[in-house]
């Protein structure tokens, strides 16, 4: 790897960049248009919603409404806490999006019938799990028929906004698109309009040459981010709760993710058409399956199984936690192996298929 | 270095695509400063064969020694010694002539000021000095293969490959292309040209004709005319395309071809006028029969060509 001929790569790149207007053009565009677009955003229903179970009263009747809730499947009973710290520390992680919580006045508040006695804490930067969550708050609770039984606490998105559960999954969408497909074009074009004939002949190497192409990319994908979020900001004043840092940290894993996916794709097409179709052909499943577009909770068990082995899926756990419940990166560490597992893998088969001949 | 070593030297070079068989067994040698004409028809395997020896393709068969570097061992280490010119243009479309330069003198290795010397100097001796500033993309195409060569000399290389340089270039452009090529043979550089001009071939050095594969003559240009194994005749008559028909088939006839008003033939043996006469005669046509000089399109034609079936 020799520097000068790598910043070589990069400066023909940049003013190739510069010259073509149309790919200038869909950089800033493509953010601008989906988040207009994707303001606002479907909702839908689901069942077997992550969740644990704060039992504080302890009775016999509070065990058994426990039970009832938990027979109706549109919550799943993973744990059963003993206090509000563990309850807290779950939500954070991602590990539960809902928490059933029974004060110690279950009992009393039932007799008086005053305030509601169950209470449902939800992660509202998960717009799915805020539907489910209206459809539990007219639980029948016997004796309650005409009133709310259920307080629904809205933990992590009060006002339940659209463009907040939207916002930070967008990032990840247009990073998808334009790493991928940008990457895939830029690097087969070289082939299909025969510089590649002439490169090859020369000392450099093809890595030089796949690394100089790809690193523009890298402060391109970072600006896309910053653009979103700042007319994420402007215009639907999404907040960026956690450290703005580890969200660009995150971005930048994401970022060499999908440009590693990229190179990998242009190893195999052969014709700048043949690298679009395949950038599209990885985008359906990551848009549709990821939990951006449809709610991954209420997916059938094989399409989130796919959906795990999908880059796009971690980076949505890793924005929606950053910027909506601020989690900090240490405690959404799964996600961030997945990325770089995904990455190594991509890069390892693209090195072996990246070859310094023609044929 | 000694004059008469082998800068090139193939044996058994064979490509194969799937079926196909774009070069079969093909040896040749290449001396230092020579300027080596490799000369075929469209789809004869020059192309192929050029970017075996540069180690862009694996052949498939064969051994290939070029400036001492065993290919594809050694490829890289060739890489820094050879300059390759593509049969298209491969410089950056989208990048001015001087932004190209710089580009391939970065990755070629010279350092700052040497480029700006050599990339001066290229500029100059080229005719680009006034453009370097255009668009490559928007350059004639001399002024792009006159840019591509300067691209392909920058780091001085020992051994230029240029594949079909002058396709797309006027007659005016190509003699001045050719000018350029041999002041680098005079000044050591080795070169392997393909061309399909015969007066492009008649200027080599050294000549290669390469049909369906195989090298199929290999020698100067005098010594091909010499070997020669007939000689032209020029048939001027009313209706060449009738003295043609009369004659296909007859077996004194190597090769025809009408250039004009008349009928070039290449024939066999000395006997051949005689039955030539006859068989126009036969068929009714008034014609005057003369010799003429041999050249290099009729040995390209009597080596490249189908047998010549014989008549009923
Ligand atoms: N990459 C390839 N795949 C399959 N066939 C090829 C390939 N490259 C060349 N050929 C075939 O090999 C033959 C020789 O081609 P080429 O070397 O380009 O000829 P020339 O340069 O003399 O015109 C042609 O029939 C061509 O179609
Ligand atoms: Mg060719």
């Amino acid at each position: 790897m020799n520097l000068r001929r790598l910043a070589a790569i990069v400066v023909k790149e940049l003013r190739q960049l510069r010259r073509d207007r149309l790919t200038f053009a869909m950089i800033v565009g493509i953010p601008l248009l989906q988040l207009v677009l994707f303001g606002y955003a479907i909702n839908m229903d689901v069942r077997g919603i992550d969740a644990a179970v704060l039992d504080q009263a302890g009775s016999a009747r509070s065990r058994e409404v426990v039970e009832e809730i938990g027979s109706s499947q549109v919550l799943e009973l993973r744990y059963r806490l003993s206090t509000p710290q563990q309850l807290d520390s779950l939500l954070r992680q991602g590990k539960i999006s809902a928490a059933l919580v029974l004060p110690a006045d279950f009992e009393a508040r039932l007799e008086r019938q005053d305030r509601p006695p169950l209470q449902l804490v939800v992660d509202g930067s998960d717009q799915s799990v805020q539907a489910s969550a209206r459809q539990l708050a007219a639980y029948p609770l016997p004796g309650w028929e005409n009133r709310q039984a259920v307080e629904v606490v809205n933990l992590y998105n009060p006002q339940r906004l659209a463009p907040l559960n939207t916002v930070p999954g967008l990032i990840g969408v247009i990073l998808t698109m334009t790493m991928v497909l940008f990457t895939a074009i830029a690097l087969v074009r070289e082939r299909e309009r025969g510089n590649l004939e002439m490169l090859i002949t020369t000392p450099l190497s093809p890595w030089e040459l796949t690394l100089g192409k790809v690193l523009p990319f890298v402060g391109i994908g970072l600006l896309q981010v910053t653009v979103v979020l700042l007319v994420g900001r402007l215009l639907f004043e999404v907040p960026i709760r956690g450290s703005l840092l580890e969200l660009y940290g995150a971005s930048l894993l994401f970022i060499v993710a999908s440009l590693a996916l990229g190179v990998f794709l242009s190893t195999l097409a052969q014709t700048q058409f043949q690298a679009m179709q395949m950038a599209f052909f990885t985008f359906l499943p990551q848009i549709l399956l990821s939990g951006f577009m449809f709610p991954f909770a209420g997916m059938p068990k094989a399409a989130q199984w796919i959906a795990e082995l999908l880059p796009l899926t971690h980076f949505l756990r890793l924005a929606r936690g950053i910027m909506l419940r601020s989690a900090g990166l240490l405690e959404l560490w799964p996600e961030m192996l997945a990325l770089l597992v995904f990455t190594v893998l991509m890069l390892s088969v693209a090195v072996m298929r990246v070859t310094k001949r023609l044929d | 270095m000694n004059d008469h070593e082998l800068v090139i030297q193939a044996r058994g070079l064979s490509k194969r695509f799937g079926q196909l068989t774009a070069v079969d067994r093909l040896d040749l040698g290449v001396r230092r400063a020579e300027v080596f004409g490799f000369l075929g028809p469209n789809g004869s395997g020059k192309s192929t064969t050029i970017r075996m020896l540069c180690g862009l393709l694996l052949p498939s068969a064969g051994e290939i020694e070029v400036l001492g570097c065993r290919i594809p061992r050694d490829a890289e280490a060739l890489k820094r010694r050879i300059g390759y010119m593509t049969q298209r243009f491969s410089l950056y479309e989208d990048l001015s002539v001087l932004e190209n330069l710089e580009f391939l003198a970065t990755v070629q290795g010279l350092g700052k000021a040497a480029a700006r010397q050599r990339i001066a100097e290229l500029l100059e001796r080229y005719w680009l000095a006034d453009r370097r500033q255009q668009m490559a993309g928007t350059l004639s195409g001399g002024q792009k293969q006159r840019l591509a060569l300067a691209g392909a000399v920058l780091h001085k290389p020992d051994l230029l490959l240029l594949d079909e340089p002058t396709s797309a270039v006027d007659p005016q452009s190509r003699r001045e292309f050719w000018d350029s090529l041999f002041e680098l043979a005079d000044a050591g550089t080795t070169l392997l040209v393909s061309t399909h001009y015969m007066d492009e071939a008649e200027r080599c050095t050294r000549l290669g004709i390469l049909d369906a594969g195989r090298l199929v003559a290999d020698g100067s240009p005098r010594e091909l005319l010499d070997a020669l194994p007939g000689h032209p005749l020029l048939i001027d008559c009313a209706q060449p395309r009738q003295a043609q028909r009369a004659l296909q088939g007859s077996t004194a006839v190597l090769a025809m071809a009408q250039i004009g008003a008349s009928l070039r033939v290449l024939v066999a043996s000395a006997d051949a006028r005689e039955r030539i006469e006859d068989a126009l005669r036969a068929a009714g046509i008034a014609a005057r029969i003369e010799d003429t000089q041999p050249n290099l399109e009729d040995v390209f034609v009597s080596v490249t060509r189908q047998p010549v079936p014989a008549a009923p």
